[in-house]
């Protein structure tokens, strides 16, 4: 498993960890009341476990299973994986933190910032794996000469 | 494909079964007269889909193919594998139950079931979290 999948993973099992702690919490409150605001967690709960989570451990696996060329760089361009890495982590952040003053212009501006940060990631991580969903035996134009 | 991983993925199926069926249920509520704690289960519809199905999923396929740790204990401990999977399954199951009967008998002392189904279910997710934690390496060890 290359280095950046086991960061991707390791990432989306603590923020697994994280949003199943929130959810959990907010069951037990539903069944024993002893704190008024916890709904108020409900989008960091979401957001912890689907872009958290479900999101950044399908990307983690998909860096390291996708067919891998014959020549080194085995893995291709590797920037735009990394670069979504750093802003699907940055962006969940801002709208975890964001999604706990929702009324605050502050609260606003961060959910918006970390939404696009999370459309970047995908954008960045999409022009990386593009490269690598191919057939078998394909070889790159540039590993031809 | 060991046994543990069999029983986290043909346990998901049924979920992913229960989930849709239970969705044809909430949607008919409008449509029949159907019994009343159907209307409270939204919440255990979409958390039978989510950690039911998509969860337990993972949990399978993780325990499954990641790399190996060792020769004596390949795939890490199995034990807190089979207790990531009754602590996570017996927690779901009491949530099913308790959701509905909180919600239409609230304040009757039934709400400690919620409390169990999610301390249940929180240590599922540790003890799945400890023994993944180790397999997420460079490659096999033998």
């Amino acid at each position: 498993m290359p280095r950046l999948s086991r960061w991707y993973i390791r990432a989306g099992l603590v923020h697994f960890l994280l949003g199943f702690t929130v959810g959990a919490l907010m069951l037990a409150n539903k069944g024993v009341p002893f704190y008024p605001a916890a709904w108020r967690w409900l989008p960091v709960h979401i957001e912890l476990l689907f872009m958290g989570w479900v999101v950044e451990l399908t990307l983690g696996v998909a860096f390291w299973i996708m067919p891998r060329f014959w020549r080194k760089p085995r893995r291709g361009n590797e920037t735009g994986a990394w670069l979504a890495f750093l802003f699907l982590n940055v962006g969940i952040w801002m709208v975890v933190a964001g999604s706990l003053w929702p009324l605050t212009s502050w609260g606003k501006t961060a959910v918006f910032g970390g939404r696009l940060l999370e459309a970047a990631a995908a954008v960045a991580f999409a022009v990386h794996i593009w490269q690598r969903i191919v057939p078998r035996n394909f070889i790159p134009p540039a590993h031809k000469q | 494909m060991p046994t543990l991983t069999r029983w986290f993925l043909k346990s998901a199926f049924l979920y992913l079964v229960g989930a849709l069926l239970l969705g044809v249920l909430l949607a008919a509520n409008p449509l029949f007269p159907l019994p009343d704690f159907i209307r409270f289960m939204g919440p255990v519809y979409f958390h039978l889909f989510m950690v039911g199905w998509i969860s337990q999923m993972i949990f399978g396929v993780v325990y499954w193919m990641f790399p190996i740790v060792g020769r004596e204990n390949p795939r890490g401990n199995e034990l807190l594998g089979w207790l990531t999977y009754i602590c996570l399954n017996a927690g779901l199951l009491l949530r099913v139950v308790g959701e509905p009967a909180v919600a239409l008998r609230p304040g009757t002392g039934v709400g400690w079931v919620l409390v169990i189904s999610a301390v249940l279910q929180w240590l599922g997710g540790l003890f799945f979290v400890l023994n993944s934690w180790q397999r997420v390496r460079e490659r096999g060890k033998l």
